[in-house]
């Protein structure tokens, strides 16, 4: 490691250059990304096993989500996490109002997908579809459906929480933007933004296909 | 090897018993001998190598990728060993012999009860024939039990939403303890019950007899050990104390007021009903928990237990 | 030579308050969490107090069934949650593993301050449970139980929810300073065993504890809007939840127990004035354990009704965490061949940490074999086992460690005399209270039971004595060691003659560290080359 002279506001006084702080976050971020995995992993375990005893309930059950209203929402959120890149790039090259621009369609795409979302919750929880002792929805053939919608509810809740986390945050990244707090010497929340944001993407489209299109 | 056996481990009152205790001498005198090894050696260097005059000099470094070896491989080779030994027995454990007569056994706050194939039923004592398999198919009516008799070496859990089962053969006859060891709330540590072995005739008198006071015995008497054998007693006192239940002590007569707010007096039918469905009228200030004795007590029995009721006097 | 207290040190640069609360110093962040931690381990042990009282007789004496199940679940809650997890990496852990690499600071000082504040907020939830009913379910939680019971369940749920976090971020926290902060030159096998502890410790803090937060989410969500899961009447599975909980619960055992392995490490070496033996096999065995740690958990459910074939498996894999501890045992032990031992008091508890938890070992190996698991299975020859473990283990190498850098920490040597007569009696006092308990086991004495048959009464009584004379035991040691931070003897940089980083500063350290940054000069454990002699006095012995 070499001997910076210079010191960089952003540098804190415990790390011995930029290099060495900037490796520290990512490495500090990966390691939250695989907690967040496993979290949701206990879920993933929970439909797994849930699904293995009831095959044909689930079967049933899915066919009462709105498939185009989860494909819109995974192409929505395909296109956020491109513009999430983006917004990276363009301040690797130092374009500020660019960066703003790309930041501001992540938060605008990510909001279109939890009005989508809201719409079919509503909608769900207008007929019953609900989970655990709640639901009083009937038509649903196979025993205990309302498992489905526990599974349902609470992996896309979850996520939906990891959502909003993330339009929170990429606001104060604007707002930081907006201010110059960054550089292209300087992104790291950025870019440790866009790693988190990529795995809410990335939970999506493992949700998607084992909510919506069970085969 | 006897010596272990009295100062650890109960009487050896199953076929299965005396196997897990060959395995777990072995494993006792193995680990013994390795600790005293180990202890000997710490003791032994402590004294040897303490430093002396406040000074410590530099000593040569040894590495010896043999003896980390050895010490890798003997420990593994002898609890390979054991792992065989013990999964050889475990399967034993599990598998039902054939020929076994079975017995369904419930589990619920706080008492065992049990279901005969030729229709006799028990709570608490667990009466089966000496020297014959018996096959027990257990289930939960509320929170998860587990049903031990450390005599015979065996438990199981007893699941609310699935049958469980475990087995055993008596090789000799007395009364040995089961005791409940899944945490099961305010009872647990008094769910307790016996399994009585009997020889095989007097079992066999025992399922004919069927239930009603033995001879000589008056209806209070009967009613007296109905009261006990039901585990009436974990949730009821007679000395007027309030438990999970109101106390018996006085009950015969008494004007209780109920959970809706309406009084009544106790009477014969209000006993009867209690026992059969005890939702129905519920004395205010106490949990509903009561469970229904719908199938497990016959009439003789409640005739006995409100004879005892009747009894219980302030 | 007599020693003096440097003038500027971490624990006067700043005064007030405020000072205290925000700083973002990984010692004083340390200390932060000594006090709230040692005083959970005062809570809990006030709890084991009760229990052993009530115990001593059948009959009830102090508490009913129901209070007394409220005991042992908040003693067990209390000192797993509270006190065993946190205790060595957030308190050791903290302070000395930055000093110890030659770090100035772990990677992230303000995560680290707010990992302090949640463990306050889980600390604040428990409290509030404790005065709003209790609780009843055991430390398991185990459902329909904990579904159905009337006691302060959630927030009990959330305190351990909230726990959770503060142990991920402290973990996530150290894996990135260990690999990123370490001093110029130093390598993975240049780090003292300590570090490797708390590395293979925060891997299974980060991997395991989300699962352990998701489960208690779902157990929260069960009772509060009845998602039914794990009910069995709508078609939910309480096993589930056993395997969801052991998933987190048994690698949270390795948690427990991993740093206090490294703090031993670091004992034997140092008073034995002797490079460790095996390095690498010590440092290996570590991650061995967390590997292997995440692969048997069903060995809690022999009996659960899980089926046999995941019985036997998890049997199987049970005996292979068995070798790596076996490891560290005998590598220890041959560290000290031809070494130069001091019995100092940190040694004296190592050297109990090895004679007990040799015996945790072996009886573990007993519990791991299925078909005597179904005899002792939640009898009092588990509990008694996880006591030698826990207990002998990891409560001695606590001990061991906080007498080990106590002149560090704060500068200042406690009572050498009352010091030996403390781990004498926590000694002998564990011994009477644990060891009549494998046999009450063995003989079917099933655990959580507030009363029993009375042929249990002598081997009880005699239970409880021990448990005083280590109550009274542990008293003396606060008393001492509070003493010393106020009274003591200053101790110098380097009382104990060791080599690893953290006596190369010092005593306290300064709110940086290090003069500058500090290089790599010699390994850890090179007393074949180095003995340092900038030591307190001539050296001490008995």
């Amino acid at each position: 490691m070499s001997q910076i002279t210079e010191h960089p506001a952003h540098l804190q006084h415990h790390f011995t250059d930029v290099h060495q702080q900037a490796e520290s976050a990512k490495l500090g971020m990966w390691i939250f990304l695989l907690t967040e995995v496993l979290l949701f992993g206990g879920l993933f375990c929970f439909y797994a096993i849930y699904r293995s005893w009831n095959p044909d309930m689930f079967h049933n059950a899915h066919a009462f989500l709105n498939v185009w209203m989860g494909a819109t929402n995974t192409v929505v959120l395909i296109v956020s996490s491109l513009t999430m890149a983006l917004a990276i790039r363009s301040m690797q090259l130092g374009k500020r109002k660019l960066t703003m621009w790309f930041l501001a369609g992540t938060v605008l795409l990510a909001c279109v997908f939890m009005v989508i979302k809201y719409f079919e919750y509503s909608h769900k929880i207008h007929l019953g579809q609900l989970p655990g002792k709640w639901y009083f929805f009937e038509g649903i053939a196979g025993t205990n459906p309302h498992i489905f919608f526990s599974a349902y509810f609470l992996m896309t809740g979850l996520h939906g929480f990891h959502v909003l986390g993330g339009i929170g945050v990429i606001t104060w990244l604007f707002i930081k933007t907006a201010r110059g707090s960054f550089s292209p010497e300087y992104y790291t929340p950025i870019e440790m933004t866009g790693l988190y944001w990529h795995l809410v993407d990335l939970i999506w489209i493992f949700l998607f296909p084992l909510f919506y299109l069970i085969g | 090897m006897d010596t272990t056996r009295s100062l650890f481990l109960p009487p050896q009152g199953s076929t299965v018993a005396s196997d897990v205790d060959a395995l777990f001498g072995f494993i006792f005198w193995i680990s013994l001998f390795f600790f005293v090894g180990v202890t000997a050696l710490t003791v032994y260097f402590c004294i040897k190598y303490k430093r002396k005059d406040g000074k410590s000099e530099t000593t040569p470094y040894i590495e010896s990728m043999a003896l980390e070896i050895t010490w890798i491989v003997i420990p593994t080779i002898l609890l390979m060993v054991i792992f065989v030994w013990g999964f050889q027995d475990f399967v034993r454990l599990h598998i039902v012999p054939a020929n076994s007569m079975e017995i369904k056994v419930t589990g619920q706050k706080w008492f065992w009860s049990y279901n005969y194939e030729e229709g006799a039923t028990g709570v608490g004592e667990l009466v089966v024939p000496v020297g014959k398999p018996v096959k027990l198919l257990m289930s939960s009516k509320d929170v998860i039990h587990s049903f031990f008799v450390p005599a015979f070496r065996i438990k199981m859990d007893v699941l609310p939403n699935r049958y469980t089962i475990t087995w055993f053969e008596a090789t000799m006859t007395g009364e040995f303890e089961i005791y409940c060891t899944e945490f099961c709330g305010k009872g647990h540590s008094e769910m307790w019950g016996t399994v009585k072995v009997l020889p095989q005739d007097e079992f066999d008198k025992w399922l004919e007899a069927g239930s009603g006071p033995g001879e000589g015995e008056s209806m209070k008497d009967y009613g007296a050990r109905m009261f006990v054998k039901n585990a009436c007693n974990t949730c009821h006192s007679l000395d007027g104390s309030k438990n999970v239940g109101p106390t018996f002590q006085g009950l015969f007569g008494r004007r209780e007021v109920m959970s809706d707010g309406t009084a009544i007096t106790v009477d014969e039918n209000y006993i009867r009903e209690s026992v059969l469905n005890p939702m129905a009228k519920q004395v205010a200030g106490f949990d509903p928990v009561m469970p229904t004795y719908q199938g497990i007590l016959k009439d003789v029995d409640i005739d006995g237990l409100i004879a005892y009721i009747k009894s219980l006097e302030n | 030579m007599e020693h003096t207290i440097p003038e500027k040190h971490y624990l006067n640069e700043a005064t007030g308050w405020k000072s205290w609360l925000m700083t973002l110093d990984h010692k004083r962040i340390g200390i932060l969490y000594m006090i709230m931690v040692m005083f959970s381990f005062f809570l809990g042990g006030v709890f084991a107090l009760l229990i052993r009282w009530e115990l001593l007789s059948p009959d009830k004496i102090l508490m009913g069934p129901e209070m007394y199940n409220q005991a042992f679940s908040l003693h067990g809650i209390i000192m797993i949650f509270l006190f065993i997890i946190p205790s060595i990496p957030a308190i050791l852990g903290n302070f000395v593993m930055p000093l110890m690499i030659g770090a100035k600071d772990v990677a992230f000082p303000r995560l680290n301050l707010a990992s302090w504040y949640i463990y306050v907020i889980g600390f604040c939830f428990a409290v509030y449970a404790l005065f709003t009913g209790g609780i009843d379910t055991g430390w398991t939680f185990y459902t329909p139980y904990s579904s159905e019971s009337t006691t302060a369940v959630i927030p009990i749920l959330t305190a351990a929810f909230v726990l959770g976090f503060s142990s991920i971020f402290t973990g996530l926290n150290f894996i990135v300073t260990i690999h990123r902060l370490r001093a110029p030159g130093m390598t993975w096998f240049q780090l003292p065993l300590f570090v490797w502890a708390i590395y293979a410790t925060a891997l299974i803090q980060v991997l395991a504890t989300p699962v352990l937060g998701i489960t208690l989410a779902l157990l929260m969500l069960e009772r509060v809007v009845g998602i039914g899961i794990f009910d069995p009447a709508m078609g939910g599975d309480p096993v589930l939840f056993q395997h969801f909980f052991w998933f987190y619960s048994h690698p949270a055992v390795y948690i427990m127990i991993l740093p206090g392995m490294g703090i031993i490490s670091e004992l034997i070496a140092t008073f034995s004035h002797r490079r460790i033996f095996g390095y690498k096999f010590i440092a290996f065995s570590s991650l061995g354990i967390a590997f292997t740690g995440f692969l048997v958990w069903g060995h809690h459910m022999f009996v659960s009704g899980q089926s046999d074939l995941a019985a036997v498996i998890f049997s199987f894999l049970t005996f292979f965490v068995g070798i790596p501890s076996g490891i560290k045992i005998l590598n220890w032990i041959a560290t000290m061949y031809k070494g130069s031992i001091s019995l100092d008091t940190p040694m004296l508890w190592a050297l109990s940490f090895l004679i007990l938890f040799s015996i945790g070992g072996f009886t573990g190996i007993v519990l791991g074999t299925l078909s005597i698991d179904v005899h002792l299975h939640d009898t009092y020859f588990v509990v008694s086992h996880f006591h030698y473990v826990m207990v002998g283990g990891t409560v001695m190498a606590i001990f061991g460690g906080l007498h080990y850098w106590w002149p560090k920490i704060w500068g200042r040597m406690y009572n050498e005399t009352l010091a030996r007569i403390a781990v004498v009696m926590i000694f002998v006092g564990f011994n009477i209270t644990f060891f009549v308990q494998f046999i009450m086991g063995t003989q079917g004495m099933p655990r959580r039971y507030a009363t029993y048959l009375p042929q249990f009464q002598g081997m009880h009584g005699f239970s409880s004595i021990g448990a005083l004379i280590m109550g009274v035991g542990f008293l003396l040691i606060a008393i001492y060691l509070i003493y010393a931070i106020f009274k003591g003897k200053p101790a110098g940089p380097n009382p104990w003659r060791a080599l690893t980083m953290e006596w190369e500063t010092p005593s306290p350290p300064t709110a940086g560290n290090f003069e500058g940054q500090p290089i790599l000069e010699h390994g850890p454990y090179d007393y074949d080359k180095v003995i340092p002699e900038n030591a307190l006095k001539p050296y001490k012995t008995i």
